[in-house]
Protein backbone atom coordinates (compact mmCIF):
# COMPACT_ATOMS: atom_id res chain seq x y z
CA UNK A 1 0.00 0.00 0.00
CA UNK A 2 2.52 3.02 -1.20
CA UNK A 3 1.12 5.94 -1.05
CA UNK A 4 -2.29 5.27 0.15
CA UNK A 5 -4.02 8.49 0.91
CA UNK A 6 -0.83 10.82 1.23
CA UNK A 7 -1.37 13.98 2.33
CA UNK A 8 0.43 16.91 0.15
CA UNK A 9 1.74 19.99 2.26
CA UNK A 10 -0.64 21.85 0.26
CA UNK A 11 -3.69 20.53 1.99
CA UNK A 12 -2.36 22.01 4.95
CA UNK A 13 -4.05 25.46 6.38
CA UNK A 14 -1.97 27.79 7.76
CA UNK A 15 -3.24 29.65 10.96
CA UNK A 16 -0.93 32.31 10.63
CA UNK A 17 -1.68 33.55 7.24
CA UNK A 18 -5.50 33.14 8.11
CA UNK A 19 -5.00 35.65 11.16
CA UNK A 20 -2.92 37.92 9.06
CA UNK A 21 -5.07 41.49 9.21
CA UNK A 22 -6.25 40.74 12.82
CA UNK A 23 -5.79 44.85 14.34
CA UNK A 24 -3.54 45.01 17.54
CA UNK A 25 -2.52 41.81 17.35
CA UNK A 26 1.16 41.24 16.99
CA UNK A 27 2.41 39.29 13.81
CA UNK A 28 4.96 36.92 14.18
CA UNK A 29 7.98 37.02 16.94
CA UNK A 30 9.15 39.39 19.08
CA UNK A 31 7.57 42.65 20.99
CA UNK A 32 4.58 44.55 19.99
CA UNK A 33 6.31 47.52 20.99
CA UNK A 34 3.60 49.72 19.61
CA UNK A 35 1.08 47.84 21.16
CA UNK A 36 2.38 48.45 24.33
CA UNK A 37 3.19 52.16 24.11
CA UNK A 38 -0.51 52.83 22.95
CA UNK A 39 -2.44 52.35 25.80
CA UNK A 40 0.58 53.57 28.20
CA UNK A 41 0.63 56.69 26.67
CA UNK A 42 -3.34 57.16 26.85
CA UNK A 43 -3.01 56.32 30.53
CA UNK A 44 -0.23 58.79 31.03
CA UNK A 45 -2.05 61.48 29.46
CA UNK A 46 -5.21 60.23 31.27
CA UNK A 47 -3.25 61.01 34.48
CA UNK A 48 -1.77 64.20 33.28
CA UNK A 49 -4.94 65.34 32.48
CA UNK A 50 -6.38 64.62 35.60
CA UNK A 51 -3.63 66.47 37.62
CA UNK A 52 -4.35 69.08 35.71
CA UNK A 53 -7.82 69.81 36.43
CA UNK A 54 -7.45 69.37 40.45
CA UNK A 55 -4.85 71.97 39.99
CA UNK A 56 -6.91 74.38 37.84
CA UNK A 57 -9.95 73.47 39.70
CA UNK A 58 -8.34 74.34 43.32
CA UNK A 59 -10.37 71.30 44.90
CA UNK A 60 -8.97 70.90 48.21
CA UNK A 61 -10.93 67.63 48.76
CA UNK A 62 -10.11 65.78 45.34
CA UNK A 63 -6.82 64.35 45.25
CA UNK A 64 -4.23 64.57 42.49
CA UNK A 65 -2.59 61.00 41.30
CA UNK A 66 0.30 61.75 43.02
CA UNK A 67 -1.87 62.14 46.61
CA UNK A 68 -3.60 58.76 45.30
CA UNK A 69 -0.21 56.75 45.09
CA UNK A 70 1.00 58.22 48.30
CA UNK A 71 -2.54 56.83 49.32
CA UNK A 72 -1.86 53.39 48.24
CA UNK A 73 1.69 53.15 50.06
CA UNK A 74 -0.32 54.47 52.82
CA UNK A 75 -2.85 51.24 52.73
CA UNK A 76 0.38 48.67 51.98
CA UNK A 77 2.25 50.37 54.71
CA UNK A 78 -0.55 49.43 57.20
CA UNK A 79 -1.04 45.64 55.71
CA UNK A 80 -4.68 47.15 54.41
CA UNK A 81 -4.47 46.54 50.77
CA UNK A 82 -3.36 43.33 50.71
CA UNK A 83 -6.27 42.42 53.45
CA UNK A 84 -8.87 44.30 52.00
CA UNK A 85 -8.66 42.80 48.60
CA UNK A 86 -8.27 39.61 49.63
CA UNK A 87 -11.38 39.75 51.87
CA UNK A 88 -13.09 41.17 48.53
CA UNK A 89 -11.69 38.56 46.46
CA UNK A 90 -12.55 35.39 49.14
CA UNK A 91 -16.39 36.75 48.35
CA UNK A 92 -16.24 36.93 44.79
CA UNK A 93 -14.43 33.51 44.14
CA UNK A 94 -17.59 31.78 46.52
CA UNK A 95 -19.95 33.30 44.98
CA UNK A 96 -18.94 33.02 41.47
CA UNK A 97 -18.32 29.39 41.88
CA UNK A 98 -21.50 28.85 43.45
CA UNK A 99 -23.10 30.96 40.49
CA UNK A 100 -20.98 28.74 37.71
CA UNK A 101 -21.65 25.21 39.81
CA UNK A 102 -25.59 25.96 39.31
CA UNK A 103 -25.53 28.22 36.43
CA UNK A 104 -23.95 25.94 33.65
CA UNK A 105 -25.65 22.69 34.13
CA UNK A 106 -29.01 24.20 34.62
CA UNK A 107 -28.24 26.64 31.77
CA UNK A 108 -27.12 23.45 29.42
CA UNK A 109 -30.40 21.20 31.03
CA UNK A 110 -32.57 24.51 29.92
CA UNK A 111 -31.01 24.36 26.30
CA UNK A 112 -31.54 21.42 25.66
CA UNK A 113 -35.16 20.26 26.84
CA UNK A 114 -37.52 22.65 25.35
CA UNK A 115 -39.87 21.97 27.58
CA UNK A 116 -37.56 22.26 31.18
CA UNK A 117 -37.10 25.67 29.43
CA UNK A 118 -40.53 26.55 28.73
CA UNK A 119 -41.66 25.78 32.16
CA UNK A 120 -38.43 27.86 34.03
CA UNK A 121 -37.34 30.88 31.06
CA UNK A 122 -40.71 33.22 32.24
CA UNK A 123 -39.47 32.96 36.38
CA UNK A 124 -35.92 33.42 35.27
CA UNK A 125 -36.94 36.10 32.96
CA UNK A 126 -38.64 38.26 35.89
CA UNK A 127 -35.85 37.53 38.78
CA UNK A 128 -32.74 38.51 35.94
CA UNK A 129 -33.75 42.16 35.83
CA UNK A 130 -33.66 43.26 39.89
CA UNK A 131 -30.95 44.41 40.79
CA UNK A 132 -28.61 42.62 43.05
CA UNK A 133 -28.75 45.86 44.79
CA UNK A 134 -32.75 45.72 45.48
CA UNK A 135 -31.62 42.21 47.06
CA UNK A 136 -29.35 43.75 49.89
CA UNK A 137 -31.76 44.68 52.29
CA UNK A 138 -33.22 40.43 51.74
CA UNK A 139 -29.67 39.58 52.22
CA UNK A 140 -29.05 41.26 55.84
CA UNK A 141 -32.53 39.90 56.65
CA UNK A 142 -31.42 36.65 55.96
CA UNK A 143 -27.94 36.33 56.43
CA UNK A 144 -27.12 39.27 58.58
CA UNK A 145 -23.81 41.30 58.51
CA UNK A 146 -21.70 38.13 57.56
CA UNK A 147 -20.23 36.93 54.70
CA UNK A 148 -22.76 35.07 53.48
CA UNK A 149 -24.42 38.22 52.53
CA UNK A 150 -22.28 39.98 50.17
CA UNK A 151 -22.01 36.43 48.87
CA UNK A 152 -25.62 35.59 48.15
CA UNK A 153 -25.65 38.83 46.37
CA UNK A 154 -22.53 38.02 44.24
CA UNK A 155 -24.25 34.20 43.89
CA UNK A 156 -27.31 36.09 42.33
CA UNK A 157 -25.63 38.65 40.11
CA UNK A 158 -23.79 36.38 38.41
CA UNK A 159 -25.94 33.29 38.28
CA UNK A 160 -28.61 35.14 35.85
CA UNK A 161 -25.81 35.55 33.17
CA UNK A 162 -23.87 32.00 33.42
CA UNK A 163 -27.40 30.30 33.19
CA UNK A 164 -29.21 32.37 30.10
CA UNK A 165 -25.04 32.34 28.57
CA UNK A 166 -25.26 28.42 28.58
CA UNK A 167 -28.61 28.16 27.86
CA UNK A 168 -27.93 30.08 24.38
CA UNK A 169 -24.81 28.40 23.51
CA UNK A 170 -27.04 25.14 23.44
CA UNK A 171 -29.25 26.84 21.14
CA UNK A 172 -26.48 27.78 19.40
CA UNK A 173 -24.67 24.48 18.80
CA UNK A 174 -24.05 22.90 15.54
CA UNK A 175 -26.51 19.99 15.33
CA UNK A 176 -24.32 18.27 13.36
CA UNK A 177 -22.21 17.29 16.80
CA UNK A 178 -25.00 15.88 18.19
CA UNK A 179 -26.23 13.97 15.18
CA UNK A 180 -22.48 12.40 14.84
CA UNK A 181 -22.86 11.61 18.66
CA UNK A 182 -25.84 10.09 18.10
CA UNK A 183 -24.72 7.92 15.81
CA UNK A 184 -21.87 6.60 17.71
CA UNK A 185 -24.30 5.71 20.38
CA UNK A 186 -23.83 7.75 23.34
CA UNK A 187 -25.88 7.63 26.36
CA UNK A 188 -27.69 10.55 27.84
CA UNK A 189 -24.97 11.30 30.27
CA UNK A 190 -21.99 10.43 27.92
CA UNK A 191 -24.05 13.33 25.10
CA UNK A 192 -23.90 16.12 27.72
CA UNK A 193 -20.74 15.34 29.49
CA UNK A 194 -18.43 14.39 26.66
CA UNK A 195 -20.53 16.25 23.43
CA UNK A 196 -22.80 19.38 24.84
CA UNK A 197 -20.61 20.56 27.23
CA UNK A 198 -17.74 20.37 24.79
CA UNK A 199 -19.43 21.96 22.27
CA UNK A 200 -20.70 24.69 24.46
CA UNK A 201 -17.85 25.47 26.00
CA UNK A 202 -16.86 28.55 24.41
CA UNK A 203 -19.67 30.64 24.54
CA UNK A 204 -19.70 29.36 28.32
CA UNK A 205 -16.15 30.82 29.06
CA UNK A 206 -17.72 34.03 27.17
CA UNK A 207 -20.41 33.78 29.82
CA UNK A 208 -18.52 33.21 32.97
CA UNK A 209 -16.24 36.63 31.62
CA UNK A 210 -19.30 38.69 31.60
CA UNK A 211 -20.08 37.12 35.06
CA UNK A 212 -17.01 37.95 36.54
CA UNK A 213 -17.22 41.40 35.76
CA UNK A 214 -20.53 41.76 37.34
CA UNK A 215 -19.55 39.80 40.16
CA UNK A 216 -16.88 42.16 40.91
CA UNK A 217 -19.00 45.02 40.46
CA UNK A 218 -21.36 43.76 42.84
CA UNK A 219 -19.04 42.58 45.92
CA UNK A 220 -17.96 46.39 45.83
CA UNK A 221 -21.39 47.39 46.20
CA UNK A 222 -22.47 44.82 48.73
CA UNK A 223 -19.03 45.88 50.97
CA UNK A 224 -20.37 49.34 51.43
CA UNK A 225 -23.60 48.30 53.35
CA UNK A 226 -22.91 45.28 54.97
CA UNK A 227 -19.51 44.26 56.41
CA UNK A 228 -16.28 45.83 57.72
CA UNK A 229 -13.78 44.91 55.48
CA UNK A 230 -12.97 44.69 51.79
CA UNK A 231 -12.63 47.37 48.77
CA UNK A 232 -16.35 48.71 49.11
CA UNK A 233 -15.76 49.51 52.49
CA UNK A 234 -12.51 51.06 52.77
CA UNK A 235 -14.27 53.35 50.39
CA UNK A 236 -17.07 54.26 52.22
CA UNK A 237 -15.02 54.32 55.53
CA UNK A 238 -12.24 56.86 54.43
CA UNK A 239 -15.25 58.98 53.17
CA UNK A 240 -17.12 58.65 56.84
CA UNK A 241 -13.02 58.84 58.90
CA UNK A 242 -12.41 62.13 57.95
CA UNK A 243 -13.38 62.51 53.89
CA UNK A 244 -10.05 61.23 52.81
CA UNK A 245 -10.72 61.35 49.20
CA UNK A 246 -7.01 60.09 48.50
CA UNK A 247 -7.88 57.01 49.79
CA UNK A 248 -11.35 56.91 48.10
CA UNK A 249 -9.88 57.11 44.75
CA UNK A 250 -7.06 54.63 45.88
CA UNK A 251 -9.83 52.06 46.62
CA UNK A 252 -11.51 52.70 43.26
CA UNK A 253 -8.16 52.68 41.60
CA UNK A 254 -7.69 49.08 43.13
CA UNK A 255 -11.18 47.93 42.25
CA UNK A 256 -10.48 49.14 38.69
CA UNK A 257 -7.14 47.22 38.13
CA UNK A 258 -8.54 44.19 40.02
CA UNK A 259 -11.32 43.83 37.59
CA UNK A 260 -8.61 44.23 34.41
CA UNK A 261 -6.51 41.31 36.30
CA UNK A 262 -9.76 39.39 36.60
CA UNK A 263 -11.13 39.69 33.03
CA UNK A 264 -7.38 38.91 31.75
CA UNK A 265 -7.28 35.40 33.79
CA UNK A 266 -10.67 34.69 31.91
CA UNK A 267 -9.55 35.48 28.96
CA UNK A 268 -6.75 33.69 29.22
CA UNK A 269 -8.71 30.28 29.25
CA UNK A 270 -9.74 31.33 25.75
CA UNK A 271 -6.25 30.18 24.58
CA UNK A 272 -6.76 26.58 25.50
CA UNK A 273 -7.02 24.40 22.70
CA UNK A 274 -10.14 22.52 23.61
CA UNK A 275 -11.87 25.67 23.14
CA UNK A 276 -10.13 28.22 20.87
CA UNK A 277 -11.45 26.99 17.99
CA UNK A 278 -14.79 28.74 19.00
CA UNK A 279 -13.45 31.94 18.62
CA UNK A 280 -11.88 31.41 15.58
CA UNK A 281 -14.44 33.40 13.54
CA UNK A 282 -13.86 36.27 15.96
CA UNK A 283 -10.75 37.98 13.71
CA UNK B 1 -30.03 -10.81 2.42
CA UNK B 2 -29.64 -6.94 1.25
CA UNK B 3 -27.80 -4.57 3.65
CA UNK B 4 -30.32 -1.89 2.98
CA UNK B 5 -33.96 -2.12 1.84
CA UNK B 6 -35.87 0.66 0.96
CA UNK B 7 -39.65 -0.29 0.87
CA UNK B 8 -42.12 2.54 -0.57
CA UNK B 9 -40.83 5.21 1.48
CA UNK B 10 -42.93 8.19 1.52
CA UNK B 11 -41.78 11.87 2.79
CA UNK B 12 -43.40 15.09 3.60
CA UNK B 13 -42.33 18.25 5.88
CA UNK B 14 -45.00 20.51 6.99
CA UNK B 15 -44.71 23.44 5.05
CA UNK B 16 -45.91 27.09 5.22
CA UNK B 17 -49.13 26.61 3.49
CA UNK B 18 -49.41 22.91 2.27
CA UNK B 19 -47.30 20.01 3.42
CA UNK B 20 -43.96 19.59 1.01
CA UNK B 21 -43.95 16.53 -0.34
CA UNK B 22 -40.40 15.06 -1.31
CA UNK B 23 -40.50 11.73 -1.44
CA UNK B 24 -42.74 9.64 -3.28
CA UNK B 25 -43.01 5.87 -2.82
CA UNK B 26 -38.91 5.33 -3.16
CA UNK B 27 -37.81 1.64 -3.37
CA UNK B 28 -34.00 0.81 -3.17
CA UNK B 29 -31.66 -1.92 -2.33
CA UNK B 30 -28.36 -1.80 -1.37
CA UNK B 31 -25.93 -5.73 -1.10
CA UNK B 32 -23.66 -6.35 1.24
CA UNK B 33 -20.04 -4.62 0.08
CA UNK B 34 -22.00 -3.13 -2.21
CA UNK B 35 -20.93 0.42 -3.27
CA UNK B 36 -23.97 2.91 -4.30
CA UNK B 37 -23.99 6.76 -5.58
CA UNK B 38 -27.11 8.20 -4.93
CA UNK B 39 -27.68 11.14 -7.49
CA UNK B 40 -29.81 13.28 -8.32
CA UNK B 41 -30.58 17.33 -9.15
CA UNK B 42 -30.00 19.34 -5.63
CA UNK B 43 -33.07 20.13 -3.78
CA UNK B 44 -34.67 16.80 -4.83
CA UNK B 45 -34.37 14.80 -1.41
CA UNK B 46 -31.40 12.85 -1.68
CA UNK B 47 -30.16 14.02 1.60
CA UNK B 48 -32.99 13.56 3.64
CA UNK B 49 -32.90 10.00 1.83
CA UNK B 50 -29.95 9.17 3.33
CA UNK B 51 -31.15 10.83 6.75
CA UNK B 52 -33.94 8.46 6.94
CA UNK B 53 -32.19 5.70 6.16
CA UNK B 54 -28.97 6.31 8.53
CA UNK B 55 -32.23 7.00 11.26
CA UNK B 56 -32.12 10.41 11.77
CA UNK B 57 -35.32 11.32 9.94
CA UNK B 58 -38.42 9.09 10.33
CA UNK B 59 -40.56 8.65 6.98
CA UNK B 60 -44.10 9.49 6.81
CA UNK B 61 -45.04 6.27 5.06
CA UNK B 62 -43.17 2.62 4.29
CA UNK B 63 -40.65 1.61 5.97
CA UNK B 64 -36.62 1.19 5.93
CA UNK B 65 -34.83 -2.24 6.58
CA UNK B 66 -31.14 -2.37 7.82
CA UNK B 67 -30.19 -6.49 7.91
CA UNK B 68 -34.15 -7.03 7.56
CA UNK B 69 -34.32 -4.99 10.69
CA UNK B 70 -36.84 -1.59 10.57
CA UNK B 71 -34.41 1.21 11.46
CA UNK B 72 -35.93 3.20 14.01
CA UNK B 73 -33.04 5.45 15.21
CA UNK B 74 -29.15 6.07 14.26
CA UNK B 75 -26.86 3.45 15.48
CA UNK B 76 -22.99 2.94 15.62
CA UNK B 77 -23.02 -0.63 13.10
CA UNK B 78 -23.67 2.59 10.88
CA UNK B 79 -21.71 5.66 10.82
CA UNK B 80 -22.65 8.89 8.89
CA UNK B 81 -20.08 11.29 7.86
CA UNK B 82 -21.96 14.46 7.22
CA UNK B 83 -21.63 17.30 4.21
CA UNK B 84 -20.75 19.95 6.92
CA UNK B 85 -18.38 17.56 8.72
CA UNK B 86 -18.81 16.76 11.88
CA UNK B 87 -15.56 16.24 13.61
CA UNK B 88 -15.64 17.26 16.64
CA UNK B 89 -13.39 20.60 16.86
CA UNK B 90 -12.60 20.32 20.57
CA UNK B 91 -10.27 16.83 20.48
CA UNK B 92 -7.92 16.06 18.39
CA UNK B 93 -7.23 13.84 15.66
CA UNK B 94 -6.03 10.86 17.55
CA UNK B 95 -9.25 11.60 19.66
CA UNK B 96 -11.49 12.46 17.03
CA UNK B 97 -10.86 9.14 15.25
CA UNK B 98 -10.57 6.88 18.89
CA UNK B 99 -14.38 8.37 19.58
CA UNK B 100 -16.18 5.43 18.56
CA UNK B 101 -13.80 3.33 20.35
CA UNK B 102 -15.23 3.71 23.80
CA UNK B 103 -14.80 0.79 25.99
CA UNK B 104 -12.20 -0.50 24.33
CA UNK B 105 -9.21 -1.67 25.40
CA UNK B 106 -6.25 1.21 25.31
CA UNK B 107 -3.87 -0.95 23.38
CA UNK B 108 -6.82 -2.01 21.05
CA UNK B 109 -7.46 1.50 20.99
CA UNK B 110 -4.67 2.98 19.80
CA UNK B 111 -3.73 0.43 17.60
CA UNK B 112 -6.73 1.05 15.59
CA UNK B 113 -6.32 4.30 15.80
CA UNK B 114 -2.86 4.44 14.52
CA UNK B 115 -3.99 1.99 11.44
CA UNK B 116 -6.72 4.00 10.27
CA UNK B 117 -4.92 7.29 11.05
CA UNK B 118 -2.34 5.78 8.87
CA UNK B 119 -4.86 5.15 6.58
CA UNK B 120 -6.19 8.27 5.77
CA UNK B 121 -2.64 10.00 5.35
CA UNK B 122 -2.44 12.22 8.86
CA UNK B 123 0.16 10.35 10.33
CA UNK B 124 2.22 13.13 12.02
CA UNK B 125 -1.31 15.28 12.23
CA UNK B 126 -2.21 13.37 15.64
CA UNK B 127 -2.08 16.05 18.02
CA UNK B 128 -3.55 18.69 15.31
CA UNK B 129 -7.17 20.16 16.10
CA UNK B 130 -9.39 19.71 13.30
CA UNK B 131 -9.13 23.90 13.30
CA UNK B 132 -5.60 23.56 12.05
CA UNK B 133 -6.54 21.33 9.27
CA UNK B 134 -7.32 21.67 5.83
CA UNK B 135 -11.52 20.93 4.69
CA UNK B 136 -9.81 17.77 3.30
CA UNK B 137 -7.87 16.72 6.02
CA UNK B 138 -10.73 17.34 7.95
CA UNK B 139 -13.24 15.15 5.84
CA UNK B 140 -10.19 12.13 6.13
CA UNK B 141 -10.39 12.62 9.87
CA UNK B 142 -14.17 12.18 9.76
CA UNK B 143 -13.68 9.11 7.37
CA UNK B 144 -10.87 7.40 9.70
CA UNK B 145 -13.37 8.33 12.78
CA UNK B 146 -16.40 6.29 11.00
CA UNK B 147 -14.00 3.36 9.73
CA UNK B 148 -12.25 3.27 13.19
CA UNK B 149 -15.49 2.09 14.56
CA UNK B 150 -16.06 -0.46 12.42
CA UNK B 151 -19.13 -0.20 11.05
CA UNK B 152 -21.08 -2.31 8.36
CA UNK B 153 -22.57 0.22 6.67
CA UNK B 154 -21.38 3.90 6.21
CA UNK B 155 -23.82 6.45 4.70
CA UNK B 156 -22.11 9.03 3.06
CA UNK B 157 -23.89 12.83 2.49
CA UNK B 158 -22.05 15.02 -0.17
CA UNK B 159 -18.89 14.45 1.87
CA UNK B 160 -16.34 16.17 -0.73
CA UNK B 161 -19.06 18.63 -1.63
CA UNK B 162 -17.32 21.42 0.20
CA UNK B 163 -13.51 20.73 -1.20
CA UNK B 164 -11.53 22.20 -4.28
CA UNK B 165 -11.58 20.14 -7.76
CA UNK B 166 -8.49 18.61 -7.15
CA UNK B 167 -8.47 17.53 -3.41
CA UNK B 168 -12.10 16.26 -4.46
CA UNK B 169 -10.31 14.01 -6.90
CA UNK B 170 -7.33 12.74 -4.37
CA UNK B 171 -10.46 11.86 -1.84
CA UNK B 172 -11.97 9.78 -4.50
CA UNK B 173 -9.45 7.77 -5.53
CA UNK B 174 -8.56 7.64 -1.74
CA UNK B 175 -11.78 6.40 -0.93
CA UNK B 176 -12.33 3.96 -3.43
CA UNK B 177 -8.74 2.17 -2.36
CA UNK B 178 -9.67 2.20 1.38
CA UNK B 179 -12.95 0.17 0.39
CA UNK B 180 -11.49 -2.03 -1.66
CA UNK B 181 -9.62 -2.61 0.94
CA UNK B 182 -12.44 -2.63 4.05
CA UNK B 183 -15.00 -3.40 1.39
CA UNK B 184 -17.65 -1.84 3.67
CA UNK B 185 -21.42 -1.59 2.40
CA UNK B 186 -21.17 2.61 1.65
CA UNK B 187 -24.25 4.49 0.21
CA UNK B 188 -22.62 7.83 -1.00
CA UNK B 189 -25.08 11.09 -2.03
CA UNK B 190 -23.69 13.33 -4.50
CA UNK B 191 -25.50 15.68 -6.85
CA UNK B 192 -21.98 15.49 -9.20
CA UNK B 193 -22.28 12.55 -12.08
CA UNK B 194 -18.22 11.99 -12.47
CA UNK B 195 -18.09 11.34 -8.81
CA UNK B 196 -20.91 9.09 -8.80
CA UNK B 197 -19.67 7.09 -11.93
CA UNK B 198 -16.26 7.29 -10.51
CA UNK B 199 -16.94 5.88 -6.91
CA UNK B 200 -19.97 3.69 -7.27
CA UNK B 201 -21.00 -0.22 -8.44
CA UNK B 202 -24.66 1.32 -9.05
CA UNK B 203 -25.67 4.66 -9.52
CA UNK B 204 -29.35 5.01 -8.62
CA UNK B 205 -30.79 7.95 -10.50
CA UNK B 206 -33.37 10.24 -8.00
CA UNK B 207 -36.06 12.60 -10.18
CA UNK B 208 -36.96 15.97 -9.62
CA UNK B 209 -39.35 16.58 -6.34
CA UNK B 210 -41.42 14.91 -5.09
CA UNK B 211 -38.42 11.98 -5.81
CA UNK B 212 -38.66 8.69 -6.64
CA UNK B 213 -36.04 6.12 -7.99
CA UNK B 214 -35.94 7.15 -11.66
CA UNK B 215 -33.24 4.45 -13.29
CA UNK B 216 -30.15 2.45 -11.72
CA UNK B 217 -27.28 2.20 -13.66
CA UNK B 218 -25.14 -0.58 -13.08
CA UNK B 219 -21.22 0.69 -13.44
CA UNK B 220 -19.20 -2.44 -14.25
CA UNK B 221 -15.90 -0.91 -14.90
CA UNK B 222 -12.79 -2.32 -13.32
CA UNK B 223 -11.04 -0.21 -11.23
CA UNK B 224 -9.32 2.07 -10.58
CA UNK B 225 -11.51 3.71 -13.27
CA UNK B 226 -10.21 5.51 -16.34
CA UNK B 227 -11.33 8.67 -16.32
CA UNK B 228 -11.13 8.84 -20.32
CA UNK B 229 -12.42 5.40 -21.31
CA UNK B 230 -14.77 4.59 -23.69
CA UNK B 231 -17.12 2.76 -20.87
CA UNK B 232 -16.46 5.82 -18.27
CA UNK B 233 -18.02 7.73 -20.74
CA UNK B 234 -20.67 5.87 -21.94
CA UNK B 235 -21.86 5.43 -18.68
CA UNK B 236 -21.74 9.18 -17.72
CA UNK B 237 -23.21 10.10 -20.76
CA UNK B 238 -25.78 7.41 -20.05
CA UNK B 239 -26.66 9.38 -16.51
CA UNK B 240 -26.79 12.74 -17.77
CA UNK B 241 -29.49 11.90 -20.37
CA UNK B 242 -31.24 10.41 -17.54
CA UNK B 243 -31.02 13.97 -15.22
CA UNK B 244 -31.27 15.85 -18.37
CA UNK B 245 -34.46 14.62 -19.44
CA UNK B 246 -36.15 14.84 -15.53
CA UNK B 247 -34.73 18.33 -15.57
CA UNK B 248 -36.15 18.97 -19.32
CA UNK B 249 -33.02 20.24 -20.95
CA UNK B 250 -31.60 17.12 -22.71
Amino acid sequence: MSSLGETSHAEVAMPDVARKGRPAAPQGKGVDWLGLALPCGVCALFLLVWDLAVRFSGSDLFPKPVEVARGIVELIEHGLLVKYVVASLFRVSWGFALATVVGVPVGLVLGWYGRAAQAFNPLIQIFRPISPIAWIPVAILWFGVSDAAPVFLIFLASVFPITVSSMAAVRNMQPVYVRAAQNFGLSEWELFRQVIFRACLPQIITGLRIALGVAWLVVVAAEMIAVNSGLGYLIIDARNAGKRYDLVVAGMLMIGLIGLGLDFLVRKLENFDEVRWGYANRS
Amino acid sequence: MNAVEVRNLWMSFAGKNAPVHVLEDVNAEVARGEFVCIVGPSGCGKSTLLNIIGGFLHGTGGEVLVEGVPVTGPDPRRIFVFQENGVFPWLNVRENIGFGLRGKAPAEKERTVRHYTEMVGLTGFETAYPAELSGGMRQRVEIARALAANPDIIYMDEPFGALDFITRLKMRADLVRIWERERKTILFVTHDIEEAVQLADRVLIMSRRPATIQEVIDIDLPRPRDLDSQGYLEKRDRIFAAMGMSLGVG
